[in-house]
């Protein structure tokens, strides 16, 4: 069978699957709807938490940013999985205790004030909206090169898709459908992985075969991935970091704060039927996430050093990296080159003219490496390979049997799909539970609630898809900026909500604000107002970066601290909160007496 | 009166529990993952240089072993107040 028939076909089962599922587990009420009736075992939410949260950026795009930085791109890996300890001790057992559907309803209640939910709807909605843009580039990806479309037309059936797969939903069927989709999802990551580990260190599991050696030499597979990419002018992959070191470790502490204040993996904890089962449920996702995070570094490693063996001979041979029949010749590149060419995210331009493809850093500052480019001719790099594409790829580079490529393909879509589902569901809630139940139609019937939820769906998704096609980078770059937005707004007010028993509304609501906008000050100079292209505006505040260097998808954590610092200087010249709110939050910490999630305000 | 000293000793408990493991969790992530990672370079761990392999595999396994010792101690904290769930 051919490689197009294998993939509809796999790509078609799954789909299948996961609207068997949806159909199966449809939503009776709207305890169903909004926290599937609060019984889901912690195990099971565990997985499903794992799916809503590995999203088509840490599918399709981690290992690829992770191949591209080396050891900076670490900071993915502890930033997305650290943030579960914050969670599991800070948040999400209180939350499951408070037991109501949303998040802006713990805040407007703990705060006492309307304006405090609604001002928590709005931190709510910008972060999930920046977050399904990423989503949208990433479905894209995915769509283009095994529908053999355009990325645009991509995207435009990947929205029509999750508007479907999401309005089906309710969290009920979504809890389940993830949980499919997980099992896809982490079949498709690691077979390609082992498969890949086996063949270039001889080791079945990919998290020792990173640290093994590299299979026909004596030499270990980090150090002869080092040496080649030095060789060839770029960063040393084990040492290069993230900008400086600084901005690594503030980047990483807005993924792990990040990652505790996003709603939409907060409300995975409602579905859960104790305060118990909430504590041990964060520590199940995070084993399921950690089966994708662990084997991440090592397919960006390895297929970094096999994209560079695939283009230069002598990466396995040994010898000269420069020597003119070194370079592989164009017209004897292999097929998946030509295929990814025609998504136009692969590119080869032959710049020297001699019918080979030299792949190198030519901006390199190695002046080693550069002369030795220079003496063998070298004009220019003559291959692009776009970040995104390296885990879909991969399979491909390292010529695996055509039913992993397809299981990828499917892989790469269950990530996409199960995040933007959980998103659209937090986003439609927030809607239809918080505001327009909440405040400006208190008597409105269950069906209309419902109904105002859809079309908060359909808004949410028109907006994220335009913006995926005019993407403000790739897909885990975006994503990252919805982690720093989450992490300067919501992360603190819930955490204050819980552990200082005297914050007050207006502290609260003061410091959300000014977290949210110093974030979105600082992102928006960067990449353009609403990530609109020519509207970025760095002359005002002197240049790109001029925090201590930080960049704007490290924010967040600086975002936080501003979020704290105004919580408490408002706090201490305001009146403390009234009585019954220090009772309630007393009531919040202790686990006695948890009952089911409601929404009664 | 009693009560209260009780409820006020368990919340004491509760963050004593949280600040040890969050000074790991620090420790292995911010700590050996990125401050300290060059120094640990040093160090190989199989084919690892061990700064690296914090930072991309050695804290994943601590933060899951610290969630699950945090669900454990947390219900024995409940019961010892007697505030845990029936």
């Amino acid at each position: 069978m051919d490689l197009q028939t294998t993939i509809y076909i796999v790509v078609g089962l799954s789909f299948a699957l996961y609207i068997g599922i949806a159909m199966w587990a449809r939503a009776g009420s709207t305890s169903e709807f909004y926290a599937a009736g609060g019984s889901v075992h912690p195990i099971t939410n565990g997985m499903a938490t794992a799916a809503d949260w590995m999203s088509a950026a840490s599918f399709i795009s981690m290992a690829g940013l992770i191949a591209n930085m080396g050891y900076g791109g670490g900071l993915f890996l502890m930033g997305w999985t650290g943030g579960y300890v914050l969670l599991a001790m800070l948040l999400a057992p209180y939350l499951r205790k408070f037991g109501k559907f949303t998040v802006p309803q713990f805040i407007g209640d703990r705060f006492y004030s309307k304006s405090a939910s609604t001002i928590a709807v709005i931190c709510l909605l910008t972060a999930s909206t920046t977050y399904i843009i990423g989503q949208m580039t990433g479905v894209g990806v995915a769509f283009s090169r095994f529908l053999n479309v355009s990325s645009d037309t991509g995207i435009y059936i990947g929205q029509a898709i999750v508007f479907l797969y999401a309005v089906f939903g309710g969290m009920k069927g979504i809890t389940y459908t993830q949980v499919a989709q997980y099992i896809v999802l982490i079949f498709a990551y690691t077979i390609p992985a082992v498969f890949i580990s086996l063949q270039l260190t001889d080791n079945f599991l990919p998290q020792i075969g990173l640290g093994g050696t590299f299979s026909g030499t004596d030499m270990t597979l980090l150090a002869k991935l080092d040496s080649v990419v030095t060789d060839l002018g770029f960063g040393k992959y084990t040492t290069t970091t993230a900008g400086s070191t600084l901005n690594m470790f503030v980047y990483t502490m807005s993924l792990m704060i990040g990652t505790a204040g996003l709603p939409h993996v907060i409300m995975r904890f409602f579905t859960v039927p104790s305060v118990k089962d909430a504590r041990s449920s964060a520590g199940w996702a995070l084993i399921f996430i950690a089966i994708l995070y662990t084997t991440a570094p090592a397919v960006a490693a390895m297929a970094k050093l096999n994209l560079h063996a695939t283009v230069n001979t002598a990466v396995k041979a040994g010898g000269d990296l420069y020597a003119p029949e070194a370079s592989i010749k164009a017209e004897a590149r292999p097929d998946w080159m030509k295929r990814w060419e025609k998504t136009g995210l692969l590119k080869f331009e032959d710049k020297n003219g001699d019918g080979r493809i030299q792949y190198y850093n030519d901006k390199t500052k190695n002046e080693v490496a550069k002369g030795k480019a220079e003496a063998a001719g070298w004009k220019g790099n003559e291959l692009t390979v776009n970040a995104d594409i390296i885990v879909m790829a991969n399979p491909e580079i390292a010529l695996l049997p055509n039913w992993v490529i397809a299981l990828v393909a499917a892989g790469g879509l269950a990530a996409a799909l199960s995040t933007a589902a959980g998103l659209l569901m937090a986003i439609s809630s927030a809607v239809s539970h918080d505001l327009v139940k909440g405040v400006f139609a208190p008597n409105i019937s269950e069906k209309n609630e419902l109904l105002a939820g859809k079309i908060a769906m359909a808004v949410a998704i028109v907006i994220s898809g335009y913006l995926g096609l005019n993407p403000p980078g790739f897909a885990a770059g975006t994503v990252a900026l919805a982690f720093g937005i989450a992490a300067s707004s919501l992360f603190p007010a819930i955490m204050m909500g819980i552990f200082s028993k005297k914050m007050n509304k207006e502290g609260a609501m003061a410091g959300m604000l000014a977290g949210l906008f110093v974030t979105l000050f600082y992102v928006f100079a960067h990449k353009g107002i609403f990530f609109i292209k020519g509207t970025e505006f760095l002359g005002l505040i002197g240049g790109a970066n001029p925090f201590f260097g930080i960049t704007p998808e490290a924010f967040g954590a600086i975002g936080a601290l501003v979020n704290f610092a105004v919580a408490f200087l408002v706090d201490k010249f305001t009146k403390e909160p009234p009585e019954h709110i220090q009772h309630m939050v007393e009531a919040v910490r202790i686990p006695r007496g948890s009952k089911m999630v409601d929404g009664a305000h | 009166m009693k009560e209260d000293k009780s409820s006020h000793a368990y919340w004491k408990a509760t963050l004593g529990l949280l600040t040890k493991i969050l000074i790991v969790w620090f420790a292995v992530s911010f700590g050996a993952g990125i401050l300290f990672a060059d120094m640990l370079n040093n160090i190989k761990l199989g084919g690892y240089p061990l700064g690296f392999w914090f930072a991309h595999q050695g804290s994943i396994y601590i933060f899951i072993v610290l969630i699950f010792y945090y669900a454990k101690k947390m219900g024995d904290i409940d019961r010892q107040f007697d505030v845990h769930e029936d």
